[in-house]
């Protein structure tokens, strides 16, 4: 009651004030507001333009072919189906693929983080001889395209040797090339996806955290690594479930190393790649239309296929948005 | 004395479980990281043949050959390693700006600020990967989006105002460039969702003290704006700066990438693909080294 009054006596003698303040309270009241409104416009149009892709594939994918040239038809499909879905998942194996996909994110984005942690606590913490030497490499690391190795790695594993042991075991050098291992292999080394960058993340939210924690620890008779697992990690929770989740959504959707060592093996990305390549050959061979799939046709079920990758991912981040976020910016990432 | 040698005891124990730490670092470094990469350079000055049977492969030292090729021969590398690294300059440049901006918004206080944000960091996993340009992938795809734009020319806002600031006659070539940033803006959005989140994580360390006081000594928030704020995050342009960089060198719908992979794969030039992967990768490195410089002398570090 008396705060209302209070208002009221406030927005009551507004006029004055703005008379004695010379005009100045009003003048900054109405550009506060015009800035506001312009900030709605803003951030709507701008949000609008990053959904509206997304937006339309959705409307997209529960059309028939014959809306995809129909004019009338822009947004809300005239004969709704889910036909599209079918098809774009029988066409890309969805169910093995999801499953393949899902293991693989998982124990790579695992293997990486729980190496990339250890590395990034050992700069953090440790003065050790050559320190910047290796820290330069983790930034050469971040830098180096992987696409400048490529084929050396391809050649490298498709001969695989440790310094000629293997070839004085087994007679011949081993071609991992086809199989899952060398990745696996490269992940255990820090040397998967964009791991310089986690290496790094993980590195400043160590140094963050005070080193009295640490020194008690130590007083108190822990070990390095005991101190490490019981002390340090869960302090770190925030930061390594982050580098989790973009580990795993990067793995998810990765298209090169997929394509450099699980060609064979069917993930949901290297399926979407060749997805209208498949529905093609669907058309022709089975529909027996010689033409092919149109192009409007084969926009649309391409459309589906990426809302199906990407919706086990938009549900992944709907509920993990905080650790996507919230974590990175607490970081202070500085140079 | 005895004292002594026993810190150094310890010191020595931490150096050593250090390097036990960053052990995995280190083997990985050397195996997946080092061999290839002088490998690969050492590929890109040989031609390299395949023997049929599996038998591994022959490296023909041929010099600066490779080189020479990408360069002087080639139809096309010149013109798109000075296109790709043009545009990879306005695109980090536009993320940069946008970023910065976009940060500063969602920094401060409004209904539904936590949705917005989400939407924001959405291309962070929505722009990576495979997803990226996958329409673009299609040619038929992105000659029929060709079609459909010219024909929608008319009814065009942004090409309209493209007419009217051409005709004002100045600067047209600067203009241009800020039209393609413009009309790529959607580029630009979904390629600044770590960016925008390390500006956050900076502008957040922001004291309020200093607004207050800035405030109260008659600034005005423009002011402040590029007295305070802009100080106080210039350590994370650096380090956005170099991100931007890096991001768009490895994207999948990068020509040169595309260029690399094609020799590797359609042609087995596995000689000329690496030649031509590392002179982009020098030349990346290059700018990338240059620029920080650059940005790193007029960074302001408060403490």
């Amino acid at each position: 009651m008396t705060k209302q009054k209070n208002v009221r006596k406030l927005q009551g003698d507004f006029w004055e004030r703005n008379r004695k303040s010379g005009g100045y309270l009003l003048k900054k009241r109405i550009s506060s507001a015009a800035y506001k409104i312009v900030r709605v416009f803003l951030l709507f149009g701008m949000c609008f333009l990053i959904l509206q892709p997304l937006l339309t594939k959705i409307a997209v994918s529960f059309m028939a072919e014959k809306d995809l040239y129909n004019p009338i038809v822009i947004t809300i499909p005239e004969n709704f189906t889910t036909a599209n879905y079918r098809l774009a998942s029988e066409l890309m194996g969805y169910g093995q693929a999801l499953w393949n996909t899902l293991r693989t994110s998982v124990l790579v984005a695992l293997l990486q983080i729980a190496m990339c942690t250890l590395v990034g606590y050992g700069f953090a913490r440790f003065n050790f001889p050559l320190k910047k030497f290796w820290f330069g490499c983790v930034i050469l690391l971040i830098v180096v395209p992987p696409q400048t190795i490529s084929s050396s790695l391809y050649l490298y594993f498709r001969h695989f040797d440790i310094f000629g042991i293997i070839k004085a075991i087994r007679g011949t050098d081993l071609n991992l090339q086809t199989s899952q291992i060398p990745y696996y292999m490269m992940s255990a080394g820090c040397m998967g996806l964009k791991n310089g960058l986690y290496i790094y993340m993980i590195r400043q939210y160590f140094r963050n955290i005070p080193k009295d924690l640490e020194e008690a620890a130590y007083v108190d008779g822990c070990g390095t690594l005991r101190t490490f697992v019981r002390i340090m990690l869960p302090d770190a929770k925030p930061i390594i479930t982050s580098c989790f989740l973009f580990s795993f959504v990067w793995q998810w959707t990765d298209n090169f190393y997929t394509k450099l060592f699980m060609g064979n093996m069917p993930l949901l990305a290297s399926k979407l790649t060749t997805l209208v390549d498949e529905l093609n050959a669907y058309v022709i061979n089975t529909l027996k239309n010689a033409g092919g799939a149109s192009i409007g046709y084969g926009n649309c079920i391409l459309s589906t296929g990426t809302l199906m990758v990407i919706v086990p991912l938009l549900v992944l981040y709907l509920f993990a948005q905080k650790g996507f976020v919230e974590s990175l910016s607490s970081t202070g990432i500085k140079m | 004395m005895k004292k002594h040698k026993k810190l150094a005891g310890l010191q020595k124990r931490k150096a050593i479980s250090g390097y036990l730490f960053i052990l995995p670092f280190i083997i990985g470094f050397l195996m997946f990281m080092l061999v290839p990469l002088f490998r690969s350079l050492y590929m890109s000055f040989c031609e390299v043949i395949f023997r049929p049977a599996g038998g591994g492969n022959d490296y023909n030292f041929l010099g600066l050959t490779n080189y020479i090729r990408a360069f002087t021969v080639d139809l096309d590398f010149n013109r798109l390693l000075v296109e790709e690294i043009t545009q990879m300059f306005y695109n980090s440049l536009a993320v940069m700006v946008f970023s910065f901006f976009v940060a500063l918004i969602l920094n401060q206080k409004f209904k539904g600020r936590a949705l917005v944000r989400a939407v924001f960091f959405l291309p962070v996993i929505l722009s990576s990967g495979v997803l990226l340009g996958i329409e673009t992938d299609n040619q038929l795809i992105s000659s029929v989006m060709d079609m459909v734009e010219e024909s929608n020319t008319n009814a065009n806002i942004s090409i309209a105002i493209q007419e009217i600031l051409r005709t004002a006659g100045v600067g047209t070539r600067a203009f241009q460039q800020v039209f393609d940033i413009v009309d790529g803006i959607y580029d630009v959005a979904i390629s600044s969702g770590i960016q925008i989140i390390i500006f956050l994580s900076g502008l957040q360390t922001i004291s309020e003290s200093m607004y207050e006081a800035a405030s109260i000594e008659g600034c005005t928030s423009w002011e402040s704006l590029w007295k305070i704020t802009f100080p106080m995050v210039s350590p994370l342009l650096l380090v956005n700066w170099i991100y931007s960089i890096v991001d768009y060198c490895m994207r999948n719908n990068n020509q040169i990438i595309t260029k690399i992979n094609d020799q590797m794969i359609l042609f087995m030039d596995y000689g000329f693909a690496s030649a031509i992967a590392w002179t982009y990768f020098l030349v990346v490195i290059l700018i990338i080294g240059v620029t920080s410089f650059l940005i790193s002398k007029g960074v302001y570090y408060y403490d």
